[in-house]
């Protein structure tokens, strides 16, 4: 789960990271409010996606009626397909130098890693490979004082100097949050020098979806659209495409290689949906349903049964088609396990299953084009 | 012959008294898996299928020898289960949970390589040596003792393929599902090497997918270090970027881990790459073909 950029800043607070003053706003006046207690602000679209500034999300105001104007024109408005509903209103930074400094996993190394550069404010990956430094924490033993020495030596930054200092607590600190709230990422980019005081001028958090039941106090930001969110609500991934072949498979591979023969043949996939990991004839029967509601042409579904069993898929299907009356033809393509007790199930509605991918495939294709 | 799990193997099922872990506890049985023992925490002195129930790991260690465990136990305890496991001196730990918190998963991870033991998974269907034992929750009726050895990071889709390989003939030495979480204990590297010093596995295919470059570090591999031939399968070709298509694996975020980065990389190291599942019988047929003919 992403997070607004208001809503980082307020986590970086908690946990003793500077951040500049301000406030969030959700209407003009409330942005003009805010800048009388500041001065002169800058006023930054909340949106979950990078590079804002260059699509012109952020503005500068040097007056609370100039910051009213600014937040006027965007809110409201759509950037990079995210509109806008809320601008953080903060003060202007006298600005002397921009670091990048990020907490995220390496998949590889199987740890966290930080990475950071003293060429912060642009895209990471155009920053030379020389200017970064990237190291690995053991998990076990945690950003230790002497993990940090290192990367600010590696930095080639002064120990002795007060900024220094400044930025070694800020490391420790994001590392301290980055583990206590289940992090994917955490990014300061840029990390400003400014009027000697080191100061997270952005903010980048992603909380891991899966620890969420231990994460209650964290707020829940939505990015899905209703169906997705409805899937999401009956544990299920659900990602919204442009076809019209409705797809249920089990396991995100299987689903992903779906969605790959579907094109193959010609076909234009609705969705992928993964109804894997287990999941029995009820929740199958409502994840049938869900797809039916954005009126495919066909649906296919398409299962290999491992743990997903198909005499609960057999059973979600007629479930579905004893309930209401299905006007376009359902392609089904059913083996695993219990295989046998999910193909009589079928055959006592009168229906059929196939055997292989390819051929159900491509008969979902060619019944879409009809 | 057959890699990290052989005929003599004996398997404790972590969570065995729960819906999954007894359904395939009695699967694995039927399979022929040497399954000794289960645990659930204050089920002990039950039976499931026969096998007898402890309270602790420690527990069914001390009336057992067991080679290996399978972990069913929910996210929220997944790590606790595999923490369990190694301090018992297990040396092969198969983590079917799904979900599992990745802060987690870097932790059972640590703790593994301080206790010498392998992962696989989490978030996998298991690993089985056909017709020697099975310790996952794949349909057992299509791991037929062969000689290809399958490494795949989705498990359905490895079912799939194996499936197709059985049609075509080709039964399975061992076949390893890595898992679909960011964090895993495997990497396709790790199996390509064991098969690589297994002189039964004739062919791989390997079954990889868009994100990360667990893909990119296996083509490097299999062109500097491997005699034995490589097929591979990827899906997510028609995938969306920035979309997350169900697991963590499986997004490709800022051009990096695309299909086309993966499939270039394989070409390069020398690796027939299928554009359907149903294609790999063929394409292993030729390049095993072009071996014998050399």
């Amino acid at each position: 789960m992403k997070y607004f950029e208001y809503m980082g800043k307020s986590l970086f607070k908690e946990y003793g990271i500077p951040v500049p003053d301000g406030a969030v706003a959700e209407t003009p006046d409330e942005a003009a409010e805010i800048t009388k207690k500041l001065g002169s602000a800058v006023i930054k679209s909340q949106i979950l996606t990078g590079g804002r500034g260059k699509a012109g999300g952020v503005k500068f105001a040097d007056s609370p009626e100039e910051a009213g104007k600014a937040a006027e024109e965007l809110l409201g408005q759509e950037i990079k397909g995210y509109k806008v509903e809320r601008v953080l209103v903060e003060e202007k930074l006298n600005i002397e130098k921009e670091l990048y400094l990020a907490i995220t996993i390496d998949s590889t190394k199987k740890s966290p890693v930080l990475i950071a550069s003293t060429k912060g404010g642009m895209d990471i990956e155009e920053v030379p490979e020389e200017y970064i430094v990237k190291k690995n924490i053991d998990v076990l033993t945690g950003m230790e004082p002497f993990v940090i020495r290192e990367i600010v030596s590696e930095l080639g930054f002064d120990f002795k100097a007060e900024t220094s200092k400044q930025f070694m607590k800020i490391v420790s600190k994001l590392y301290q949050a980055f583990r206590a709230l289940d992090a994917e990422l955490m990014e300061i980019n840029p990390l400003v020098i400014a009027d000697g005081q080191v100061i997270a001028a952005d903010a980048k958090v992603t909380i891991d979806d899966c620890a969420r039941y231990r994460q209650k106090d964290l707020p829940y930001v939505e990015e899905k659209t209703v169906i997705e969110k409805k899937a999401a609500e009956l544990g299920l991934a659900y990602v919204e495409l442009e076809g019209d072949i409705a797809v249920m498979a089990n396991g995100a591979g299987m689903s992903m290689a779906t969605l790959d023969i579907l094109q193959y043949y010609g076909g234009k996939p609705a969705n992928f949906l993964d109804a894997g990991g287990g999941a029995g004839s009820e929740t199958m029967a409502r994840a049938i349903e869900l797809l039916l509601e954005k009126k495919p042409r066909v649906i296919f579904i398409n299962i290999f049964g491992g743990i997903t069993r198909c005499d609960d898929v057999a059973n979600a299907i007629t479930q579905v088609l004893g309930q209401q009356k299905i006007e376009i033809p359902v392609v089904i393509r059913l083996v695993g396990t219990n295989e046998e007790e999910g193909r009589r199930i079928l055959e006592a509605q009168s229906l059929s299953a196939y055997n292989l991918m390819h051929e159900a495939a491509q008969k979902a294709v060619e019944l879409a084009r009809k | 012959m057959a890699i990290y799990v052989d005929g003599d193997t004996q398997v404790l099922v972590q969570g065995i008294t729960g819906k999954q872990g007894s359904f395939h506890a009695g699967q694995m049985l039927a399979y022929g898996t040497k399954v000794v023992a289960g645990v659930s925490p204050g089920k002990g002195g039950q039976k499931v299928h026969d096998i007898p129930v402890y309270d602790t790991v420690q527990a069914a260690c001390a009336e057992h020898s067991i080679h290996a465990s399978i972990i069913f136990v929910p996210a929220a305890f997944a790590k606790d289960a595999a923490l369990e496991a190694f301090h018992s001196g297990i040396k092969l730990v198969a983590v079917i949970t799904e979900h599992i918190p990745v802060h987690d998963a870097m932790e059972i991870m640590a703790q593994a390589k301080i206790h010498g033991a392998t992962v696989v998974g989490p978030n996998t269907y298991g690993l089985v040596s056909s017709g020697l034992c099975k310790i996952g929750i794949m349909p057992n009726n299509f791991f037929k003792p062969g000689k290809i050895g399958v490494v795949a990071r989705s498990g359905t889709l490895s079912y799939e393929i194996v499936g197709n390989l059985l049609e075509a003939g080709y039964g399975t030495s061992t076949v390893v599902g890595l898992g679909g979480d960011r964090i895993v204990g495997l990497s396709f590297v790790d199996v390509l090497q064991e098969f690589e010093k297994d002189a039964e596995t004739e062919a791989i295919v390997m079954v990889g997918e868009i994100g990360g470059n667990a893909e990119e570090e296996a083509a490097e591999f299999i062109k500097s270090s491997m005699d034995t031939p490589v097929v591979a399968y990827l899906a997510g070709k028609s995938a969306p970027e920035g979309k997350r298509m169900g697991h963590a694996g499986a997004i490709i975020e800022r051009g990096k881990g695309t299909f086309a980065s993966k499939e270039s990389a394989l070409k390069n190291a020398g690796v027939p790459v299928a554009d359907l599942p149903f294609e790999v019988p063929k394409l292993l047929e030729e390049i095993l073909t072009g071996r014998r003919g050399k």
